[in-house]
């Protein structure tokens, strides 16, 4: 998949909330937990279904983390796969109608 | 450590509430030979006044919402309440007696993707069940939903309380929660009613049959470990608080009232007067059970079983203080281990005294099981 065409949103059966900069997510079909960091929980928090990977990563990563754009948008697409297998996101090559009115995780 | 216990202890040692045990309501339509609830209604919340406790507990941090009763589903606006709840992505589990729940009710939990529901059965033998919830069927109307439930692929937890009249069937609920494919937890703690009434304590289990639970692996695993002598204290020992109620827990009841733990009756604020967050900082109440070490123990401190005994500092407040002891984990440990506790020895006993009050603690009350 072309990294300019990938968008990302928050799957529906999840539950999330951040504590101390961390954001804790849990996937409520198979009880898997998980901590995210400082960056991932920024992607995570920006996974809206139509702002593409791309965007999420030069507004939200590489401006407040000042890390390289490349290695940045590699590790990004790194992390959403892994999330993805983990049922914790969701992926498409075009915008993504949200599941619910689910509100971004505090 | 795991990453959960991890979680815990940095939610603990920040002091945020990760965890809230909310009831949305203490009517019921079982009416429980052990429970510790008044039924009547004085003044629930509204639906609008449970949804802005949601946002407020979102804010503070909890993650893991616990929404039980009474009967959760007497509350006609319930699944609006849950919905509301997932939509600001709270881990939501649900406590129930499921008789009202059918297949429709089931496929919106699993919609909901509601975590875990747990599930209260007291025997694998219909009359028992029904002699202690007090609702004719209301055993049939369980299993059903169970199924239900389980159909949808709903995770449930069979939760087990054990009394006088039901302290033989635990095998057979073991038994009816693996052929149900529902996870199993068996709890022999009979509390007093929230009124502080105590009558009900004539329920619990004689200490002899707390015994034989203890040592049984099909219900605590590794039974050697399970039962083997405490360790000896140490300086982190009584450094150490006794859990996580006040820390990183609270509970809320159906009329706002905030209080450490739910067996832990100690009025800390109503958050229909104030916000959930300035209850949970700054009442002098939380401050002090949060201050309370295990060297602040009137006895308990001087005792063997300080660093592995479940104290309830809920069942020790309602005992008459919350820095002394819990008699009824003192009977646990006691049970468990064989090891007398300090709290019996200074009363110069060798086995466990009724914790009941005027009513003895050890007291056969069979139930009447319908012909």
């Amino acid at each position: 998949m072309p990294e300019n065409s990938i968008y990302i949103a928050r799957s529906s059966a999840i539950a999330a909330r951040a504590l101390a900069g961390e954001m804790m997510v849990m996937n409520s079909a198979d009880s898997t937990f998980f901590t995210l960091n400082e960056v991932a929980t920024a992607i995570f928090q920006a996974a809206d279904g139509c702002t593409p990977l791309r965007d999420i990563v030069r507004d939200r990563i590489c401006e407040q983390f000042e890390v390289d754009p490349e290695q940045a948008q590699a590790d990004a697409e790194q992390f959403v796969t892994e999330l993805s297998a983990h049922g914790i996101l969701r992926v498409s090559d075009r915008p993504l109608p949200a599941e619910t009115s689910q509100q971004a995780s505090r | 450590m795991s990453l959960m216990t991890d979680i815990g202890q940095k939610a603990f040692n920040l002091g945020v509430p990760l965890a809230v045990h909310m009831d949305v309501t203490f009517r019921c339509n079982e009416r429980c030979i052990h429970c510790y609830l008044d039924h009547d209604d004085h003044g629930e919340m509204t639906t609008a006044e449970i949804k802005d406790v949601l946002d407020q507990l979102a804010d503070a941090g909890v993650f893991f919402l616990t929404l039980s009763g009474g009967e959760v589903f007497l509350r006609r606006d319930f699944f609006e309440i849950v919905e509301h709840a997932r939509r600001l992505m709270f881990n939501v589990k649900i406590k129930t007696n499921a008789v009202m729940i059918h297949e429709e009710e089931a496929r919106r939990i699993r919609d909901l993707s509601v975590d875990t529901i747990q599930i209260s059965v007291y025997s694998h033998r219909p009359e028992v069940h029904d002699a202690i919830t007090k609702l004719p069927h209301s055993f049939e109307r369980t299993v059903k939903a169970i199924r239900f439930l389980r159909e949808q692929g709903v995770r449930v937890t069979i939760a087990n309380v054990l009394m006088t009249g039901n302290s033989s069937d635990h095998a057979g609920v073991q038994k009816l929660a693996a052929e149900l494919d529902a996870h199993y937890t068996l709890d022999p703690t009979i509390t007093p009613m929230m009124d502080g009434d105590t009558s009900i304590l004539s329920l619990r289990i004689p200490g002899e049959e707390l015994t034989e639970i203890f040592h049984n692996p099909a219900l605590v695993g590794n039974q050697e470990e399970f039962c083997a002598p405490p360790k000896p204290v140490s300086e982190e020992d009584l450094e150490g608080y006794s859990c996580s109620a006040g820390h990183s827990f609270c509970y809320i009841s159906p009329y706002g009232d905030v209080f450490p733990c739910v067996q832990f009756p100690l009025p800390t604020g109503n958050i229909r007067q104030q916000k959930f967050l300035d209850i949970w900082n700054y009442s002098p109440q939380f401050k002090e059970v949060r201050s309370i070490q295990a060297k602040d123990l009137t006895v308990c401190s001087s005792c063997s079983h300080v660093s592995s005994c479940s104290r309830c500092p809920g069942l020790a407040y309602m005992e008459g203080s919350m820095r002394g002891p819990s008699s009824a984990d003192c009977e646990k440990s006691f049970y468990r281990t064989g090891i007398p506790t300090a709290n019996m020895l200074r009363q110069g006993l060798s086995k466990p005294r009724s914790t009941s009050g005027s009513v003895p603690l050890i007291q056969i009350r069979p139930i009447a099981v319908p012909a």
